[in-house]
């Protein structure tokens, strides 16, 4: 056993995302009326807050205005409000557009705001520091510590300096074991200390299993005369087919920047389906070509999102801590928001933290009044009213569709039964031979491009000499399994060309899988859509990942 | 002894860097900063100067705006003893950056001088060469091996085709080069720690010295991008293109 | 305008790199004057006063000068600048250690390793390691200068017939002394440092099958590099790898020899002035940016490369 430093403090966060910002910096709002004094700990596995994050975004400022209701003064990037919005139904050569009174209400986005996510975890990462807290990112909790008594106690920040082979390297510097009596898991979605945790106390046992797409995101600089400054757009239909869930948004932000991006959900049954090329494809619809051409991509990413919702959410609350955000699954899947209700778990979770911490006379392991106060908040009533939509369409898009025009604007969300998602992402493939192989086609190299030109602008890193953070339960299944019956799907579903199965004359099968996690963008996908669950995603050394600027 | 460190801020080199439409110069906003690799070095070698005796005071410099404090704590993170933070929110060319480490030298009197060959946004390779002129000291530029002894140092300097070594008499300046060393990691205690450590702030402008540019920057545009060339029917051809077409064999 | 170039020698031949300062220079001036400094270096002199182009060479030899170590060299050439108005060297180690001192001796900036000369107080320079190109514009009375070799066509080493005026000593130093030196003998240059680099990638198949890539790296003198794919594969160890996490390199001549050409290779290389791409895939990304594409199999080429090279 390595010997470790150890560090005390009152609450440590892990996972500086709109969420664990948030309640770190509640809980010092909170410290601050009460005369007390917390000592919050934030560790972020970026480089640096807003690293990692990767998001649309469509901002409702709904949790904003109770956290910092001073937030413009304070200078947040909040620079584009939405003024004009569209959404569109694709067919391979046409497009439809639904005039805006046919949008069901919950879906408008009057009064939100068109924001980079990351830059706004970059501004509540300064105001989480006004306020006291300390935010070291470049630091990944890595492990969780757990108390004689089973409950949490803290967590391990990874060991830096690590050879690929294990070894301690001239350089290695031990992770340091931070204890809080609590920690709020904030990692975002399919975080795998949340994993960790919600098998470890089963919190999943009175909900469905948790449901998710892959978003992957561009961002462009395009010609002045093609901008329009609060222009959103979304679109269903091509280039998925009918069985498939998804669609892309394309938000005009300021200075000549368009995002754009696609979100496939993960319970696709083709292995050959390839999120990343059918977003490609997506770009050169003639409806939406026009907006790139002559324009320059600027950045690149992926990440995975929440589309159970309320049905799929897991008991938020274990001893010694909370899982706040998209690590409990707070995202409105038919907004496609998360992050006004990532920050509204976290401030309730501060509340209740808070709690229990300024009476010392309470013993309780758990923040107990956490679940009441989520009940009774904002969130619970539009996680309610929005928990039918994703699961109609497992009927298809045309289905889905008319169901939610009647859950939404006649029921408006209040219908009296909750439907069913009826599959486990990873569960939901068919063997390859049962398959249609999908010819992609080739990147023009103006509006659509191949998948390590796109990592490069994600400017991802990993230090090559490390243990592969991407670890194989059973090192045989890949080829046996995933290659012999699906045609190796993670060399599709990858977004960022991880996975390469290479022709090897001395592997047994003639193929071998090849792994390369330097790669990787962190967006968790593989982690939930291998067919045997045979990959887990662990940190790699922190500061490792993606450098997301703006996104 | 007393040994200085020079520290830039400049955009990580993870980064990619994207040169802004207009011309003016490579986009910089919200985007990742860190200090310079070879400065890095430079920091890693005075420590370790410290540690083993050698050294008993490692201060670190930095030239730049607000931002450029986050780098400095890194330095002393890494265990540099105390900070020089002069403030200019002028980005310093090279020139006026050597006269403000001159003036902090005739302040703090450091036995030996240690920056990095070169940052890694200007390219330029030149602040340790021109303090050194502007001090009078000799210099051992892109150090791949320092050792001192009795008032000397002796630097094992990279250079094109091989390695050459200097004897140099002390106060000197010292350039790191990339095999100098492997910087270690800045721990989480010890970055808690840094956040205790002193910083002196002092104006650019108020040390006396001229840091007006010289140069003016009249435009950043990307590199022009590879065309194809021509495809070669066999290897013959492809001999004959390389001896009389490029004439690089 | 009048230009100084500070050639770069050995004391008995001069390096190719002053050739190029001297081209730049004469972008600059119709001829150019050339210091050499050094010890017995009479050839050199010689040598530099019959580069096309080349005026006056200013020799001065003094064992003081033997090494080029700059705390000689740069009062030297300050004490020749009187009616200069730019100074260049190559952008060499020995430029780059030198020229610095001269410009802060002047009290002027010093523009490192330009690659093209726009007029005589304007020039291009790479910054962010090539990423990006800067024009900049000096306004100092004495332009101080490093010349990027690969960036200006040699000059011409005959046909010169400048003047050879002997000049005398600077004052010295004795602060920094020239110990030893240890020119890298092994047989294949250092990847970074190499004129020709020949690099393999995964359709190489084997690390036993790079000693195809030896063979003719040793005909070409080349150094031998590889895409990480190759180095991920176990081919060849990680010190090889040329790429955004490798070495980068910009030889005269690269070879890149079953490499697909991923960006993330390119970001290694890209500077190289010839590229030559090998590859049996016509598709590959590679032969978007080599200057000769040759579509074959490797495991034929390379064979009869090696034979064709003499
Ligand atoms: C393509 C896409 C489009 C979206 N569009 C919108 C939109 O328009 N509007 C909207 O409101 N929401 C949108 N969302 C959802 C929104 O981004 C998320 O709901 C929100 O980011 C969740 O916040 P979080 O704090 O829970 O987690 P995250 O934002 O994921 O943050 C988690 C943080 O924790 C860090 N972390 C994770 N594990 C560790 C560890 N072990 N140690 C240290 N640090 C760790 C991560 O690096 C990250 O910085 C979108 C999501 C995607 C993928
Ligand atoms: S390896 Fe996994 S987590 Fe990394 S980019 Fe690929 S799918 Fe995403």
């Amino acid at each position: 056993m390595t010997e470790r430093e150890q560090m005390e403090f009152d609450v440590i966060i892990v996972g500086a995302g709109p969420s664990g910002l948030s309640a770190a910096i509640h809980l010092k709002q909170l410290a601050e009326s009460s005369g007390l004094d917390i000592s919050v700990c934030v560790l972020e596995k970026g480089s640096e807050v807003g690293a990692h994050i990767l998001s649309g975004a469509i901002l409702e400022p709904t949790a904003l205005n109770e956290l910092l209701p001073d937030w413009k003064e304070l200078g947040a990037p909040l620079h584009t409000p939405v003024a004009e919005e569209k959404i569109m139904f694709l067919s391979e050569a046409g497009g439809l557009s639904l005039p805006g009174v046919f949008i069901p209400p919950a879906m408008r986005n009057h009064g939100n705001y068109i924001i980079s996510l990351g830059n706004l975890c970059r501004w509540l990462g300064e105001q989480a520091e006004a306020a006291g807290v300390e935010v070291y990112a470049g630091f990944a909790a890595a492990e969780m510590i757990y108390d004689d008594d089973g409950a949490v106690a803290g967590v391990i920040t990874g060991d830096m300096g690590v050879n690929a082979d294990g070894t301690q390297s001239a350089n290695f510097e031990p992770g340091i074991e931070l204890r809080a009596r609590y920690t709020l898991l904030a990692e975002g979605c399919r975080g795998h200390l949340g994993k960790e945790v919600k098998q470890r106390y089963d919190l999943e046992k009175d909900c469905e299993p948790q449901t998710y797409g892959i978003g992957i995101k561009e961002l462009w600089e395009v010609e002045p005369d093609k901008h329009k400054p609060g222009l959103v757009v979304h679109t269903a239909g091509w280039p998925l087919d009918k069985g498939t869930y998804g669609g892309s948004f394309l938000y005009h932000l300021e200075n000549n920047q368009v995002a754009v991006g696609f979100v496939v959900g993960l319970d696709y049954s083709n292995p050959y389906l390839s999120p990343y090329d059918e977003f490609q494809r997506f770009k050169t619809h003639p409806k939406i070509v026009e907006t790139f051409k002559g324009g320059r991509r600027i950045s690149y990413g992926a990440r995975a999102i929440n589309e159970g919702g309320l049905q799929s959410m897991p008991k938020m609350t274990f001893p010694g801590g909370v899982l706040i955000g998209c690590d409990a699954g707070t995202l409105n899947m038919p907004k496609i928001k998360g992050s006004h209700t990532a920050m509204k778990s976290g401030m309730l979770a501060a509340e209740a933290v808070f709690e229990e911490w300024a009476e010392p006379s309470r013993q309780n392991p758990e923040p107990a009044s956490y679940a009441g106060l989520i009940k009774n908040s904002w969130l619970y009533k539009e996680l309610y009213r929005a928990r039918n939509v994703r699961p109609s369409f497992k009927w298809g898009l045309i289905i889905g569709t008319l169901y939610t025009a009647l859950d939404q604007i006649v029921f408006r969300g209040n219908a009296p039964w909750t439907l069913s998602h009826g599959h486990v992402d990873h569960e939901k493939l068919i063997p390859a031979d049962q398959s249609t192989l999908i010819q992609y086609p080739k990147p023009d190299g103006e509006v659509s491009f191949d998948k390590l030109s796109s990592v490069y602008l994600s400017n991802t890193n990993h230090a090559e000499d490390q243990p592969c953070h991407l670890q194989l339960r059973d090192p045989e299944l890949p080829v046996q399994h995933n290659y012999q019956r699906y045609a190796g799907p993670e060399q599709w579903f990858c977004p960022a060309g991880v996975y390469e199965f290479v022709e090897d004359e001395k592997a047994e099968d003639g193929v071998r899988l090849q792994i390369n996690f330097q790669n990787c963008v962190h967006c968790k996908t593989c982690d939930i859509k291998d067919p045997n669950q045979n990959i887990n995603w662990v940190v790699p050394e922190g500061g490792n990942g993606p450098n997301y600027p703006n996104m | 002894m007393k040994v200085l460190v020079a520290v830039k801020r400049v955009i990580d080199y993870n980064v990619n860097v994207r040169v802004k439409a207009d011309g003016s110069g490579v986009e910089t906003s919200n985007v990742k900063m860190a200090m310079n690799p070879f400065d890095e070095i430079a920091v890693e070698e005075a420590v370790r100067l410290k540690e083993a005796g050698v050294a008993d005071e490692v201060v670190a410099v930095t030239v730049g705006s607000a931002a450029s404090q986050e780098t400095l704590r890194t330095a002393l993170a890494m265990g540099a003893d105390r900070g020089i933070h002069v403030v200019s929110d002028e980005e310093l060319q090279p020139l006026a950056v050597a006269k403000v480490l001159k003036s902090i030298c005739l302040e703090e009197m450091p036995d030996l001088v240690i920056v990095g060959k070169q940052a890694i946004d200007d390219d330029s390779n030149q602040t340790g060469q021109m303090l050194a002129a502007m001090m009078k000291w000799p210099q051992g530029t892109f150090a791949s091996k320092v050792e001192l002894n009795d008032s000397k140092a002796v630097v094992i300097r990279e250079v094109d085709g091989g390695l050459e070594t200097v004897g140099l008499s002390m106060p000197c300046v010292v350039t790191t080069d990339l095999r100098l060393n492997e910087p270690r990691y800045a721990s989480l205690p010890n970055i808690m720690k840094a956040k205790k450590k002193p910083i002196e702030e002092k104006q650019a402008s108020a040390l006396g010295v001229d840091i007006a540019p010289r140069l003016t920057v009249v435009s950043v545009s990307e590199p022009p991008k590879r065309e194809a060339g021509i495809v070669v029917e066999d290897v013959s051809q492809l001999v004959d293109k390389l001896k009389n077409v490029a004439k690089v064999i | 305008m009048s230009v100084m170039v500070i050639a770069e020698h050995d004391n008995s031949s001069l390096k190719l790199a002053t050739l190029s300062a001297v081209t730049a220079g004469l972008r600059i001036s119709e001829t150019v004057d050339v210091l050499v400094a050094g010890s017995d270096c009479g050839s050199v002199a010689e040598a530099a006063s019959k580069i096309a182009g080349v005026k006056r060479v200013m020799h001065c030899d003094d064992p003081a000068y033997a090494h080029m170590l700059a705390e000689n060299m740069a009062p030297l050439i300050v004490s020749m600048s009187e009616g200069f108005t730019h100074i260049l060297a190559p952008a060499t180690t020995a430029g780059k250690n030198i020229m610095p001192r001269v410009a802060a001796d002047l009290d002027v900036a010093q523009i490192s390793d330009i690659v093209d000369v726009v007029d005589a107080d304007t020039f291009i320079r790479p910054i962010y390691a090539g990423n990006a190109m800067a024009t900049v514009k000096s306004g100092d009375a004495v332009k101080v200068i490093t010349v990027r070799g690969t960036a200006f066509d040699a000059a011409d080493q005959t046909g010169g017939s400048g003047s050879i005026e002997t000049v005398s000593a600077a004052e010295t130093a004795d602060s920094s002394a020239f110990i030893g030196q240890e020119l890298s003998k092994s047989e294949r240059p250092e990847l970074t440092a190499a004129k020709v680099v020949i690099s393999g990638g995964r359709g190489m198949g084997s690390g036993e099958n790079f000693k195809l890539i030896d063979a003719v790296a040793d005909k070409l003198g080349a150094a031998v590099g590889a895409s990480r794919a190759a180095v991920d594969a176990g081919y060849v160890p990680s010190d090889y790898q040329v790429g955004q996490t490798g070495k980068i390199v910009a030889p005269d001549l690269y070879v890149a020899v079953g490499i697909s050409g991923a960006i993330q290779h390119l970001a290694g290389m890209k500077d190289s002035k010839v590229i030559v791409a090998i590859n049996k895939d016509p598709e590959a990304p590679i032969f978007q940016v080599a200057d000769f594409g040759l579509v074959a199999d490797l495991f034929e080429a390379l064979p009869e490369l090696e034979a064709k090279l003499t």
